[in-house]
């Protein structure tokens, strides 16, 4: 318990705190040390789940599904905050674009969105879940407008309206699976609590499940960037700060899958007598498959870098949604491994282009030539995280889509062909921008910034370790967190 | 059903719910700011009694704390603030009438058809009224969420957000007398820095186009997409 107080609190402490520092740069490092500290907190977590097995308790639960989520959204904490120190630093000292009260508030909600993320992944109660899903749409939407330009403001107004109504609808679902569940409660339980809802999740009235899932979808939907709810997600990366949407990528959207997925868990067990059993997973397959097929095709003709890799997380969000509903425990196992390679290579990239921004000093595509001459690092760092991305052996991200499309190719044949061309379009779109962009003739008087890639050499070669062997401790946690999902053990 | 033969807390309820949901559809057509404010105010009035009368019902101390604290929050908080928001702003005067009324409220009245036919699966294990006030919330929510489509003034799309809560807040009531405590106080919690952002948001907008059309800021966004004028970064 103690370790999990010190991996979900020392975040909320460091809200408070760092929005008293006034020195940016003391900031700053108060911002990696309290990110360190809850890492710090999440490994002792999962050292402990891994002797000890599953913690329930005190409006707490840490399983197998949650427990690497919470160890992933620290990890990509610690790093990004490694990144953001000296990058935020150049933004506020010699570009001069964001005012010292901007820094308190930007360190300050850093914190911030980590403790809501934290929350959200290891609370039992689905009403702290929405709640903390909110605060990290209120933590974060003052960050995507901290540079004041109107295209700023824009973002972060689109952010937060479409953001507040979708969740609004999880929060009818929200009221509406506790409505279900009064019925059937025992005495004195919590009728919003996860690990009692599952328990009597069989016996929940299979058509207000319905309603209710059909809200939480559209709901967390909506922050997981499913088309047609996606347009405030490219926004909102390409005009906040680079560090926001390395974790925004790598962990926000993450969570609210987490949600949905617990939601389908629920959906599943109380539809299974009825004459639609597999409901939830086709909507999820639907949503997926649409969101995949739409953001691969906009990859296309992009001429933001920031927009250009906000389209790519779409694209890998649709994919993992489907790896979800098509369900069994091959798709599922693949998903699951999904949400953690793409979230480290998707924040690494991120990383990368705040430093290749800097050197070219705009984010427009066109004008970012020939990072590898003008600063080597870099442009392998973009080029090798291009191709992680885009599913090239040996990296993990052709693991999982692997495992994902050999799950197709048993369960749903017909759509594997789909997904292949997808990712060829997907592929084709990201290389005709980023070549360029990486082996051009740089600009005459393009130079090299100080750039720290320990961050991304750090991301990538986890990445690539999880393509070439999965740890028998990951892999198990993730077997324990299929099983959990489906019911089933992968063979 | 016939409202006669049920209880009278029941009547009472549904009556308070059908007024909140009439004054979702004021609020809709409701073109005047200033006037609109004033509505929202008293739909959270009518969210709030709905709640104490639940609570008195069942004799349940904390519904009677949830309704306090949807009077404090909705009908004085934030009406107070947008009240304020609105003379910082010289927008009291401010008309924003709606392009397609006719079409409009058609669509409004739609949506509670809808809403009616959504809510229908409960009706077979609650008695009816539980189910009419479940319709009309869902109602008042997607009426909120029409609000901000069709209106143009952020401050209006902020009342419509509100609106959503209220109606989130009466299904939470009426259905299951109110979600646990925590969760209650967690939202208010939400909706009240959400109010806060939202004011900080009208300064920084007004500052940087000089209006509060939202039309404007989406004309913005396409000129980024279309690649014309943008990047006046350092």
């Amino acid at each position: 318990m103690i370790w999990l107080l010190l991996a979900v609190f020392t975040p909320l402490a460091g809200t408070l705190l760092l929005a008293l520092i006034p020195r940016a740069r003391m900031a700053g490092l108060a911002n990696l040390a309290l990110s360190a500290l809850s890492l710090a907190g999440s490994l002792g977590l999962a050292l402990r789940v891994l002797h000890r097995g599953s913690l329930h308790g005190h409006g707490f639960l840490v399983d197998p599904f949650n427990v690497y989520l919470v160890v992933l959204t620290a990890f990509v904490g610690l790093t990004t905050a490694v990144f953001s120190r000296p990058y935020m630093e150049h933004v506020h000292l010699a570009e001069k674009r964001v005012s010292p009260a901007g820094m308190r508030l930007y360190h300050s909600m850093y914190q911030g969105f980590l403790f809501t993320m934290l929350l959200a992944l290891t609370t039992n109660n689905l009403g702290i879940l929405w709640v903390a899903v909110e605060g990290a749409t209120l933590a974060t939407v003052l960050l995507v407008s901290l540079y004041r330009t109107p295209a700023a403001i824009e973002a972060a107004w689109k952010y937060f309206i479409l953001c507040g109504v979708g969740i609004a609808q999880a929060l009818f679902g929200t009221v509406a699976l506790y409505f279900a569940a009064q019925h059937v409660l025992p005495p004195g339980a919590n009728g919003l609590d996860w690990s009692t809802l599952y328990a009597i999740a069989p016996q929940l009235e299979p058509r207000v499940m319905v309603v209710a899932f059909a809200f939480l979808l559209v709901g967390y939907g909506t922050k997981v960037g499913l088309v047609p709810l996606h347009s405030w997600l490219p926004d909102a990366h390409s005009e906040g700060p680079t560090p926001m949407s390395a974790v925004l990528s790598g962990l926000l959207l993450n969570v609210a899958l987490y949600a949905v997925i617990r939601m389908k868990m629920l959906t599943d067990a109380a539809l299974a007598a009825s004459r639609t059993p597999a409901l939830a997973g086709h909507l999820l397959m639907g949503f997926g498959l649409l969101t995949f097929l739409t953001a691969v095709v906009s990859l296309h003709r992009r001429h933001d870098i920031k927009r250009l890799f906000s389209y790519s997380s779409i694209e890998h969000m649709g994919l993992m949604t489907f790896g979800f509903g098509v369900g069994g425990p091959l798709a599922t196992f693949a998903a699951l491994l999904h949400m953690l390679v793409h979230a480290l290579t998707k924040s690494s990239i991120f990383v990368t282009v705040g430093h290749a921004t800097h050197i070219a000093r705009t984010q427009r595509i066109e004008r970012i030539r020939g990072l590898i001459r003008t600063q080597p690092a870099v442009g392998w760092g973009l080029l090798l995280g291009v191709v992680a991305i885009a599913g090239f052996p040996p990296f993990g991200i052709f693991a999982s889509e692997f495992l994902l499309l050999s799950a197709t190719m048993a369960s749903w044949p017909w759509l594997a062909p789909m997904l292949v061309l997808g990712l060829v379009i997907a592929f084709a779109g990201l290389f005709r921008n980023i070549q360029p962009m990486v082996f051009g003739t740089p600009p005459v008087d393009q130079q090299a910034v100080r750039a720290n890639m320990l961050p991304v050499m750090l991301h990538l070669a986890l990445v690539l370790s999880l393509g070439i062997v999965i740890p028998a401790v990951l892999s198990n946690w993730l077997g324990a967190a299929t099983m959990l999902i489906t019911g089933a053990a992968l063979r | 059903m016939n409202l006669g033969t049920l209880p009278l807390v029941d009547q009472a309820v549904l009556v308070l719910a059908a007024m909140a949901l009439f004054s979702a559809f004021a609020l809709l057509a409701q073109s005047r700011l200033l006037a609109a404010i004033h509505v929202f105010a008293w739909q959270g009035f009518l969210v709030a009694a709905v709640a104490a009368l639940t609570g008195a019902a069942s004799r349940d101390p904390h519904l009677y704390l949830s309704a306090a604290i949807t009077l404090g929050l909705k009908v004085l908080l934030i009406p107070w603030m947008l009240h304020r928001l609105l003379r910082r702003l010289s927008l009291e005067r401010q008309a924003d009438p709606l392009a397609y009324p006719a079409l409009t409220l058609l669509a409004a009245a739609a949506i509670v058809v809808f809403a009616d036919w959504v809510a229908a699966p409960v009706a077979q294990f609650e008695h009816s009224a539980t189910r009419n006030v479940i319709a009309i919330s869902l109602a008042i929510v997607l009426l909120g969420l029409l609000m901000m489509v069709v209106r143009r003034q952020a401050l209006a799309q902020v009342l419509g957000f509100m609106a959503m809560e209220n109606g989130l807040f009466l299904a939470a009531v009426a259905s299951t007398h109110g979600m646990p405590l925590v969760v209650e106080l967690g939202v208010a919690f939400d909706v009240l820095v959400a109010m806060v952002l939202f004011g900080v948001f009208f300064l920084q907008i007004k500052d940087s186009i000089d209006s509060l059309d939202v039309d404007r800021l989406s004309q913005l966004s396409a000129s980024i997409e279309r690649d014309e004028i943008t990047e006046q970064r350092p």
